[in-house]
């Protein structure tokens, strides 16, 4: 209720006028717009000047933006209202949780940039060339999520969640080389197969709307209200197959198997702050689309038939995910399946679908977002600390950067789900809802694999930090370009990283947005 | 045109379009397999027109002219220059030999028409009633994608599977909104043109595109 209440006293402030985020308003198109846009334009200003530091910092400032639209927003529709702009445009409480997250990550991703890009320009490891294409695609990263999330209708939606593969393509290949292609080969060729199954998937879908009898006579809708609106008369045939269709689509991009194997490669290989907004933001993205079209399908269909679904895809994935990170070497891969881990426990969340699990899931997608960018940056440093992503490469780390190493182990702490950070109750909660929606085997498997994942990554990462340290250890290749990049990082670029940590003990421990999350829930949530 | 005779030419253009893809699986000269890409990238054109003039839709006719740029002209072109560049003419050595693809081709378009029973009864009609073209080309294209190790291939697949899609979207909903339609071509040129940049790099990289070498990423 918190974001109600404080939006509600600056209202009587005087700080924010009241009333003006009414449907179709000036303030609402300002508020509806401004996320895609204004990332847009930071892209703009790296396109025609190239990487500077205050260009890098525009883009901060652009991320910010989107947070402060996604407050707006949560002002606007915690108490359920809806903004929309000429049918094309729509915002409601999920896409304010939404909005958040992707804002909240990017603040993070985009302050880490900086220091990470200018780092890579005085070791050589990137050219002017290199900076100025990453400057451009980040924001308009950010910008394409944006417009997935504010999308009204499904098929632009789809467009953009496709925009986005495109616009990371070359993110993830931006530090060139045999592995770096490899992984950008099949990022995109998976990604844009798995997606083009989602189109088909949509296009059943209007195919049923088309004749579903509904008030609009034979003309089809991809409107996601009128669909949700109407979705008791769409055809349970054709809507059984298209279901099948996107949650194997939209899946791949969420990072659920079984299309899946682009997620470890990719995320690993990609710049550290990259990593961050894929592994933060992008999989929910992809998984926010899911959630739309699961309360169409749940009303269109027999729920048992979603729910089985998804909870196959679900524990499929944490089951996959924790195979592969018991005897995982590599600390990116390791964060990199922990990634798709935490996926596969929103898909479970989603094949429950209450309200509760809802609103856990969405928690629990902001905490992991967080999480991750956190310790997808610090990794970053780690990298460029030691040269090897090698776990066993990294040793006494405590010792070596004691800044650096608490807040990787505090990351790692969030990640595991330890309290105070907010992973701790949306897990919890997860398991609640799960267990009351009758699933209480399925609370089973997943504690026993989510032990398997404890260890997989608490015995690892505490030889990282508390090791013992030893220079000559390290392997021949990774010496000259440690060597190098040895060179302190200043203490100020732990700063977007701790407050990261601060935020997620904050929405742990004073749950600021209850009410919107429970808002939410309600848009999306089925009894 | 009298109902019969559009009726007639539907299931022609339709069974040209399985015919193209299946066809596609039986060459191994690559640039013949763009020309029947292109060849195809027609015929959906032709079949969107034919909707529009049953149906008496701009819109229709607009889409036509678009599917008509962009596959039978655009995206060809860009493959053939990536044929060009990269100097493999043929794709050597398929994981699955060119008799045993024909044989899975008649598998996956059967396995087509048993899906698109539950599409074809919603709303049975003649255009509808060709539906199982569609998925099955959709299959094809993913068979293609699978079993291929050239990286042009593995776009061409892609581009089958897109087609296919394409092809039902007309057939069953006579197009979807000209606005989606739009973003998903605009998406589909771009894919292209990321993967033949990515496939310049990986030549240059690898020395070849046969995508057996991308292994060292492995767990």
């Amino acid at each position: 209720m918190m974001t109600g209440t404080v939006m509600g006293m600056l209202v009587s402030r005087g700080v924010l006028p009241d009333g003006v985020l009414h449907d179709g308003g000036l303030a609402a198109t300002v508020v509806l717009l401004v996320p895609v846009v204004v990332p847009a334009l930071a892209a703009g200003l790296a396109a025609v000047l190239g990487w500077r530091r205050w260009v890098a910092w525009s883009a901060v400032a652009a991320s910010a933006v989107v947070l402060v639209a996604g407050v707006v927003a949560a002002s606007a529709t915690v108490e359920g209202s809806v903004l929309a702009v000429g049918g094309w445009l729509r915002a409601d409480a999920l896409t304010a949780v939404m909005l958040l997250v992707i804002g909240g990550v990017s603040v993070i991703a985009t302050w880490a940039s900086v220091g990470y890009i200018d780092g890579e320009l005085k070791t050589q490891t990137t050219t002017a060339r290199g900076a100025r294409r990453y400057a451009i695609l980040v924001p308009l990263f950010i910008s394409t999520m944006a417009g997935t999330v504010l999308a009204a209708n499904l098929g632009v939606m789809w467009a953009g969640i496709e925009a986005t593969t495109i616009v990371t393509a070359f993110l993830v290949g931006h530090h060139g080389g045999r592995r770096a292609v490899e992984a950008t080969w099949k990022y995109v060729i998976i990604c844009s197969v798995g997606i083009a199954l989602a189109y088909l998937g949509t296009v059943l879908v209007y195919y049923a709307s088309q004749h579903s009898g509904g008030a609009a006579g034979g003309e089809g809708t991809l409107d996601w209200s009128e669909l949700v609106a109407h979705a008791d008369r769409l055809d349970p045939g054709v809507m059984r197959i298209a279901v099948v269709l996107l949650v194997l689509g939209f899946g791949t991009k969420v990072g659920l198997v079984p299309l899946h194997s682009w997620l470890p490669d990719a995320h690993s290989e990609a710049p550290a702050p990259v990593s961050a907004l894929m592994s933060g933001v992008l999989l929910s993205v992809a998984g926010y689309a899911l959630l739309r079209y699961r309360v169409i399908a749940v009303s269109a269909l027999d729920p048992a038939f979603v729910r089985t679904l998804l909870l196959v895809v679900g524990i499929g994935s944490v089951l996959f995910a924790a195979s592969l990170m018991i005897a995982q070497r590599d600390y990116k891969r390791l964060l990199a399946y922990s990634s798709m881990e935490h996926m596969g426990l929103v898909a479970i969340g989603m094949a429950v679908g209450t309200p509760l699990a809802i609103a856990a899931l969405l928690l629990h997608v902001l905490g992991h977002g967080l999480a991750k960018a956190v310790l997808f940056c610090a990794s970053g440093q780690i990298l460029e600390l030691t040269g090897t992503t090698r776990m066993a490469g990294v040793r006494g780390l405590l010792v070596r950067r004691p800044l650096l190493a608490a807040v990787f182990a505090l990351g790692i702490a969030a990640l595991l789900g330890l309290p105070p950070f907010s992973l701790f109750g949306s897990e919890l909660a997860l398991a609640r809802a799960t267990a009351d929606a009758g699933l209480a085997w399925v609370v089973g498997v997943t504690l026993v694999l989510l032990l398997v994942v404890f260890v997989a990554i608490a015995r690892p990462v505490a030889g990282m930090l508390f090791g013992p340290h030893d220079d000559a250890e390290h392997g021949g290749a990774a010496t000259s370009r440690a060597a190098t990049s040895r060179a302190a990082r200043p203490a100020s670029s732990t700063v977007p990283l701790v407050l990261g940590l601060v935020v997620l003990v904050v929405i742990g421990v004073a749950t600021p947005l209850d009410g919107l999350l429970v808002s939410a829930a309600a848009i999306v949530g089925t009894r | 045109m009298s109902a019969a005779v559009s009726t007639q030419l539907l299931d022609v253009i339709s069974g040209a379009i399985l015919l193209t893809a299946v066809l596609t699986l039986w060459r191994r000269d690559l640039a013949a397999i763009i020309r029947l890409l292109a060849i195809q990238g027609v015929l959906i054109a032709g079949l969107a027109l034919l909707l529009g003039i049953n149906e008496h839709n701009t819109e229709l006719y607009l889409a036509a002219l678009g599917v008509l740029i962009l596959k039978a002209i655009v995206l060809p072109t860009i493959l053939r220059r990536v044929l060009a560049d990269s100097g493999e003419v043929r794709e050597t050595a398929p994981l699955v030999n060119v008799t045993s693809s024909l044989l899975a081709a008649a598998g996956l378009t059967l396995l087509a028409y048993v899906l698109s029973g539950p599409l074809v009864a919603l709303a049975p009609s003649a255009a509808t009633r060709a539906l199982p073209v569609g998925i099955a080309v959709v299959l094809l294209g993913f068979f293609m994608l699978v079993t291929r190790r050239r990286a042009l291939s593995q776009v061409i697949g892609f581009l089958l599977l897109d087609n296919g899609i394409t092809t039902t979207a007309f057939l069953a909903t006579s197009g979807v909104p000209l606005v989606v339609e739009l973003g998903v071509s605009l998406d589909v040129l771009l894919v292209v043109l990321v993967l033949q940049i990515v496939a310049a790099r990986m030549r240059m990289a690898f020395g070849s595109t046969d995508l057996d070498g991308l292994s060292g990423l492995r767990d």
